[in-house]
């Protein structure tokens, strides 16, 4: 089991900011590719790729990275702080 | 070294007073405030940051920690908040003591840099004529190869 976690308009999107996903997934691009084959708002969300940030365990990183041992995954999109 | 990241506002002067108390080796101290700015076309009733609780301290801590390898300072401040902000309402501080102006002022500029596109952020702009999240510019990417 996978939390995964979702912020700013990613969040609007799909609806809800947090759940947990059962996966056997090997890459968050392949956790992506499970969540967009669910339901539309999925598909909305992931639509553009190059348009979203991902962190792995609270560090920002890529879509080819594995999942073995991953408790938390965000989506989001670039940051605005500041 | 302090990350602080609230929905409560803070005063700016007892801040950097506080920061700069009693420090004997210092000879510098910067500190910068961002500030809730109004549209170019006005009207801005409020300005929502989400933030990703857990990341979000980590993430500063980590870009503080470099700073501190980086320029000769003796400690950073970064206040940074979250929730509904008004106009003219201090969104962020961040406050460099270092012995000379010169690494003080770089390193701030720096934690500024990093703070904008690698502290987990999101601005969302509302006005009676909808809500807008705010886009990150391609300037604040380019900002970081400098460093």
């Amino acid at each position: 089991m996978i939390d995964v976690l979702y912020f700013a308009w990613v969040r609007e999107r799909i609806g809800f900011p947090k759940e947990r996903v059962e996966t056997t997934a090997a890459t968050v691009a392949d956790l992506v590719a499970e969540l967009k084959a669910r339901e539309p708002r999925y598909e909305a969300a992931f639509a553009d790729l190059t348009a979203l940030r991902v962190a792995v365990d609270q560090t920002l990183s890529t879509f080819d990275a594995p999942l073995a041992g991953v408790r938390e995954v965000a989506f989001f999109p670039p940051m605005t702080g500041g | 070294m302090s990350v602080r990241v609230q929905s409560a506002l803070f005063d700016i002067g007892a801040e950097t007073a506080a920061f700069a108390k009693g420090r004997a080796g210092v000879g510098a101290i910067v500190t910068f405030t961002g500030i809730v700015r109004d549209r170019a076309s006005g009207g801005l009733s409020r300005m929502e940051i989400e933030h990703y609780p857990g990341m979000t301290e980590r993430a500063i801590a980590g870009i503080e920690t470099e700073a501190i390898a980086r320029w000769h300072l003796i400690d950073s401040l970064v206040i940074h908040r979250y929730g509904a902000l008004g106009v003219g309402d201090p969104i962020m501080m961040v406050a460099t003591a270092a012995p000379h102006r010169g690494d003080a002022f770089a390193a701030a500029e720096f934690l500024m840099d990093y703070l904008k596109s690698r502290a987990p952020f999101w601005k969302k702009e509302v006005a009676a004529d909808g809500a807008e999240w705010v886009a990150a510019k391609d300037a604040d990417e380019d900002a970081l190869r400098r460093w």
